[in-house]
């Protein structure tokens, strides 16, 4: 069965997720069940896979027993595998810490539909991660996207609604200028596997075509990343999903819309045909650093931490583009392991909030005074998240922003260390607003804002330890891949080294 | 309601045409136009018909609600459920002609056709739900 992994990576969450409602009519409880083991299989499944690529190199599998580039090709190697780790993990680890949280801030009636929901943003993730064949991972976008937008919309809060349905519009128009794009390849080369695409493409490069797809990839991928320019669906998609959907959102969504990119990018065009061809770097060097700077600044403004947290995530996206945009070794190693270290520390912050609002149900940053002392635990997982966004040393942020500063130095654009140390200062300026708020401001139960539910008097319980124990979880990790990061660095340089050939 | 009439006439008449054609194109999808898909919609439409001769109240009363939910799942997992028999089967995943239903024309044959009726199943309901939870009105 071990050479089929690949697929049952998919079948069993898609087969799951279908179900998960129907065991839920039977027991409420069933569901949340199935959706903890899956993913936890779902997880050993792709360690399996990871330590199976670096043994043997890369896995090809073919649906149905056609061989590509007839068929679907299903096909992992380093970065694959490497990004299939990190959503799985993230995948396991919320769908434990949901079963609380969700239970509070949705429907009793709608949890089994949830899980099932769930399971299949999983399955869509998965696949778009999995897949070699560029046609697939349309499929697996529009699944997850589908699947994104129920899961903001299942929400208790009215605003929900109309966030998913602002992802809803903006979501469509980026899925469907990626069907275009490949639409312009399919007519040029009759071909849809990446591998295939790849050999092809070299000799059209100079066809207005394959440059027009080109552009219609950039577009429709960006909107599906949150650009700075394009990212208006974000803020409000993660400020009234549920909590566990906005921290599975932040950490894996946009991740895997950066993964796409990257694939895109790398493996169907070529950094040649993106450097000489279309001059694409300096352009997307642009909007990274605006992203940078915006998202930054726009975070400072906000009063609500989930929002703050929204814009913040505007502005990581940036910094993976950036590494990306620069096209050298250590720059898109830098971009891979900011996704990995990105997902840790924004999973960390957004499950850390999800313990706030489920004991005391405020978002408001104002009324965070004295948290400190009421949550230690979470409030300790959030500062460890937030030291790492900043890029303290010993934390996974510096990492990355490390590599980040190297890649640009070794362009020749010092410039952009400029832009890198500002956002890290606007950084800690909004970080430390909240960590101010927490730790060092004495509590004025007079002034609680309107809309937040009071309970501050009755002196309130760390989190729950379901959902505790996921925060401390991916907190440690944000210092442990800090310290010890030997392990992502040389999986993201092996990534790399495949993506510029 | 007497001026309904010639709407229930014919569609008493049509709904089972339509529904006996939405069968053979589904039957029909492997060798010819058609397949799964087309011979779904096919299928929920004659539902829909039903919904707009009769109103959405009594089309409720005969499909219950629970009843389409669950065949928006089945039809999802006979299609996944035949992928994995495939593998069980000793095939790639959905790799028909390594069932063992006699030759491998035949498994890849009653292998197809079963896609089919999986996709058509699912389909038929999610255009069923779909026309339903749109017409109906909210109790609030």
């Amino acid at each position: 069965m071990m050479e089929h992994l690949p697929i049952v990576m998919i079948v069993l969450p898609l087969l799951s997720a279908v179900v998960t409602p129907v065991a839920g009519r039977i027991h409420r409880v069933l569901s949340w069940y199935i959706v903890v083991i899956v993913t936890a299989l779902c997880f050993a499944g792709s360690l399996s896979l990871l330590s199976t690529v670096l043994e043997t190199g890369r896995i090809s599998y073919w649906l149905g027993g056609w061989e590509p580039p007839w068929g679907i090709e299903y096909l992992i190697d380093y970065l694959n595998a490497f990004v299939l780790c990190l959503v799985a993990f993230i995948a396991f680890i919320v769908a434990v810490y949901a079963k609380k949280s969700v239970e509070l801030e949705i429907d009793e009636a709608r949890l089994p539909l949830f899980y099932g929901v769930y399971l299949l943003f999983v399955t869509g993730l998965m696949g778009i991660v999995i897949t070699g064949d560029i046609f697939n991972l349309y499929v697996f976008l529009e699944i997850a996207s589908l699947a994104g937008y129920a899961l903001i919309a299942i929400a208790k809060r009215r605003e929900a609604a109309m966030a998913s349905f602002n992802y809803l519009v903006m979501g469509t128009i980026g899925a469907t200028f990626v069907l275009l794009g490949i639409g312009h390849l399919y007519m040029v080369t009759g071909s849809l596997n990446m591998a295939d695409l790849a050999q092809r493409l070299p000799a059209l490069y100079g066809s207005k075509v394959v440059q027009t797809a080109f552009a219609f990839f950039a577009v429709g991928l960006s909107i599906k990343i949150a650009l700075f320019p394009l990212h208006n669906w974000l803020p409000n998609s993660y400020t009234y999903a549920p909590s566990a959907v906005s921290a599975i959102m932040a950490a894996t969504a946009t991740k895997v819309g950066a993964y796409a990119f990257i694939r895109v990018m790398f493996t169907v065009f070529h950094a040649e045909f993106l450097i000489t061809g279309i001059h694409l770097n300096h352009l997307l060097l642009f909007f990274a650093a605006l992203a940078i700077l915006m998202g930054s600044i726009l975070a400072v403004a906000q009063t609500d931490i989930k929002k703050m947290l929204a814009y913040s995530s505007i502005g990581q996206i940036g910094y993976i583009i950036l590494g990306i945009s620069l096209m050298n070794l250590t720059g898109i190693q830098g971009s891979l392991l900011h996704i990995v270290n990105h997902a840790l520390m924004k999973g960390t912050l957004f499950l850390a909030v999800g313990g706030i609002v489920y004991r005391l149900g405020i978002t408001t940053i104002e009324d965070f005074k004295d948290l400190g002392r009421k949550m230690p635990v979470s409030m300790a997982a959030f500062t460890v998240g937030a030291f790492s966004m900043i890029g303290v040393p010993l934390t996974v942020g510096f990492v990355s922003k490390w590599y980040l500063a190297i890649a640009a130095l070794e362009a020749g654009m010092w410039y952009l260390i400029i832009v890198l140390m500002l956002s890290s200062l606007l950084t800690a300026v909004y970080f430390w607003r909240v960590i101010d708020n927490m730790y060092f401001q004495p509590h004025d139960a007079s002034k609680v804002s309107e809309g937040s539910v009071v309970v501050a008097e009755s002196n309130p319980k760390d989190a729950p330890v379901l959902m505790l124990l996921p925060t401390i979880v991916t907190a440690v990790l944000c210092v442990f891949f800090g310290i010890f990061a030997s392990l992502p660095l040389s999986l993201a340089e092996k990534a790399s080294m495949i993506l510029l050939r | 309601m007497p001026e309904n009439i010639i709407r229930r006439t014919i569609g008493g008449m049509l709904i089972p045409l339509i529904q006996l054609y939405a069968l053979y194109v589904i039957a029909h999808g492997e060798g010819g136009p058609g397949g799964g898909f087309q011979g779904g919609v096919i299928l929920g439409s004659s539902v829909i018909l039903y919904a707009l001769i009769y109103g959405v109240e009594a089309t409720r009363k005969r499909i219950k609600q629970k009843f389409t939910d669950l065949l928006c799942s089945t039809g999802v997992f006979v299609y996944g459920g035949i992928g994995v028999l495939c593998l069980l089967a000793g095939g790639n995943y959905l790799e028909y002609d390594m069932l063992p239903l006699g030759t491998p024309e035949h498994s890849s044959h009653l292998g197809i056709l079963g896609i089919e009726i999986g996709v058509a199943i699912t389909v038929a309901s999610v255009m069923i739900t779909l026309f339903l939870e749109t017409a109906r009105r909210d109790e609030k």
